[in-house]
């Protein structure tokens, strides 16, 4: 008799469990899908209408997007992107690999002091920091994206922990077989390191082509925006004019490339965030 | 070389890189903060003045700096706890062995990847005077809504947004602190009577309490430093009437607005500050909880 009232009651609620989940799902794609269906609206439509479907699909907000600077920004953003994220991989792996395999000296104190950056707001920063950019002669320079964000302790301190858990045979081997220390980072211990280095990539690349504050301190000439402060010009150009059909095709385009990477990554994407709340 | 030598060399050396990022672009500047706070610092004409605690005196007496106050703790205090719930109760209906589990994860973690800059555009577009969500209330109730331009509800409108972007991304810590729990708490659990809600809420719950350290600790570092959404939405102005004014985009204004570098710099103190104290007293809050709980 109790069984038969508790699998009913879980029968109920797994019920319950599909709708939450279902409608939370929905509420996710709502938002994308609208504005996927306005950009292929036309103007006059979007000012007139309640319609849900494009009574005409056009291709005029696209074209216009195109037609603007909007390539070069997306380049722009590809460029810096694709030299952020492997000046990171390449520069927070090492480090953390240091930190968590090399004996020497001040390590504690240099980890240390490490943490205790990470927990510094990058408004105290963000002034100083602009002047120290603009003595170096790199405003409005795609380096000073590139200088200011090559490096994040966050992933510093990710790949220390996953370092401290990695097998230390595989680097004696290596040792034995003649390779230095550089040599068997390289060939060796990165190659092993695959699963950690590819979280690392997406999110080092998610948050530069995302970063709206630094292009926008730092960057002024609309020929080198990055996509976000493009996309913010393209909107205050056209929101006037209620065309947001060509702000959403702008909007829809942004997103595109970062949900490719993140398709391809997934498999690593995830288990990765395990490390990273495992550091609490 | 003796390998003690060798070992400082090597650690060094692989350090190397980014200790010279750090040095140049994180503790220089920070060291010149401090050095900034107490002076006028006019970057056009080049001139530096001391003037002590003037700038911090200006800011406490700035009807300004009260109104982004107001508008960080209000939109603090309803984005952390709304963002932690939800974002718990999801995490643990996914895992609650459904089937579909990834396909519902990789649908709700978009707005995650989805830059702040996109996001803020597609939600102005929604709650536009010309909007889905003013038409739907309009079909609904027979009022039009002015979400944007109005000084009470624009706030609310870049909550929802935070809160709609940040969930999926806690959604995943949670998930990963959820498997860590021992299947045979819940069977004692079970064994005792509870039922799914009642081990939800007496096992899940306070398991996860280390997780949710984690999660309200990232949750108001984040809510204290909002900046994009309010700058997108306002154009910068902070308006209607300073109802969308943040710390961050104060500091801002009175930097490359005003050129008041000296008094941007001390109020990015204060907010750093009030993160730091905002933090310890959660630390400490939730860690009482856990050694009694």
């Amino acid at each position: 008799m109790g069984d038969e009232i508790m699998k009913k009651e879980n029968k109920t609620l797994k019920i319950i469990i599909y709708i939450l989940l279902i409608g939370y799902s929905l509420l996710t794609l709502f938002p994308f899908a609208w504005s996927i269906l306005t950009s292929f609206k036309t103007t006059a439509e979007i000012v007139g209408g309640n319609s849900i479907l494009p009574e005409q699909w056009s291709l005029d907000g696209y074209q216009t997007v195109f037609s603007s600077q909007f390539p070069t920004w997306i380049g722009n953003s590809l460029i810096v992107g694709i030299i952020v994220t492997v000046l990171n991989l390449v520069f927070n792996t090492m480090a953390g690999y240091a930190l968590a395999r090399i004996d020497f000296r001040g390590k504690n104190v240099l980890f240390g002091l490490l943490l205790l950056l990470i927990m510094i707001p990058s408004q105290v920063t963000m002034i100083p920091l602009y002047i120290v950019i603009s003595n170096l002669g790199l405003i409005d320079t795609h380096g000073s994206l590139i200088f200011t964000t090559m490096i994040n302790i966050s992933y510093i301190f990710m790949m220390r922990q996953f370092f401290i858990n990695f097998p230390k045979d595989v680097e004696e081997a290596a040792t034995i077989d003649g390779l230095s220390r550089l040599g068997t980072f390289f060939k060796v211990v990165l190659p092993n390191a695959k699963g950690a280095v590819a979280t690392q990539a997406v999110f080092v690349f998610m948050g530069i082509w995302n970063e709206f504050m630094k292009p926008l301190l730092f960057i002024s000439s609309p020929d080198k925006y990055m996509l976000t402060q493009g996309l913010n010009a393209i909107s205050k150009q056209y929101m006037n004019a209620t065309k947001w059909d060509v702000i959403m095709s702008g909007a829809i385009i942004s997103i595109i490339p970062i949900l490719i990477i993140y398709i391809l990554l997934n498999k690593y994407f995830i288990t990765s965030n395990d490390q990273t709340a495992g550091i609490k | 070389m003796n390998s003690g030598h060798r070992q400082n060399l090597q650690g060094y050396s692989f350090l190397m890189p980014a200790l010279l990022t750090i040095m140049i672009f994180t503790l220089i500047p920070i060291v010149y903060a401090f050095f900034m706070m107490f002076f006028k610092v006019d970057l056009l004409s080049g001139t530096r003045t001391f003037v002590g605690f003037d700038n911090f005196s200006k800011i406490f007496s700035d009807p300004k700096f009260w109104a982004a106050f107001e508008n960080t703790w209000k939109y603090v205090l309803v984005v952390v706890p709304i963002q932690t719930i939800i974002a718990m109760i999801l995490a643990a209906l996914l895992n609650s062995k459904v089937h579909f589990s990834r396909a519902f994860l990789s649908v709700m973690f978009i707005p995650t990847l989805t830059s702040s800059s996109a996001m803020t555009l597609i939600f102005m577009w929604l709650f536009n005077n010309n909007g889905f969500i003013v038409n739907l209330y309009d079909s609904l109730f027979g009022s039009r809504i002015q979400f944007l331009t109005n000084p009470d509800l624009a706030l609310a409108v870049i909550m929802t947004m935070n809160i709609f972007s940040t969930v999926p991304h806690f959604m995943i810590v949670f998930l990963s602190g959820l498997q860590d729990i021992p299947g045979s708490l819940y069977e004692a659990a079970a064994i005792d009577g509870a039922n799914k809600v009642k081990q939800f809420l007496y096992v899940t719950v306070p398991q996860l309490m280390p997780i949710t350290f984690y999660v309200v600790t990232m949750g108001l570092v984040g809510c204290f430093q909002i900046f994009d959404q309010a700058f997108i939405m306002s154009n910068g102005t902070g308006g209607p009437q300073n109802s969308t004014l943040t710390f961050s985009l104060y500091i801002y204004q009175l930097a490359f607005n005003s050129n008041d570098m000296g008094r941007a710099t001390a109020l990015a103190f204060i907010l750093g500050l009030l993160i730091f104290t905002v933090t310890s007293i959660v630390n400490k809050l939730l860690n009482a909880d856990k050694i009694n709980g």
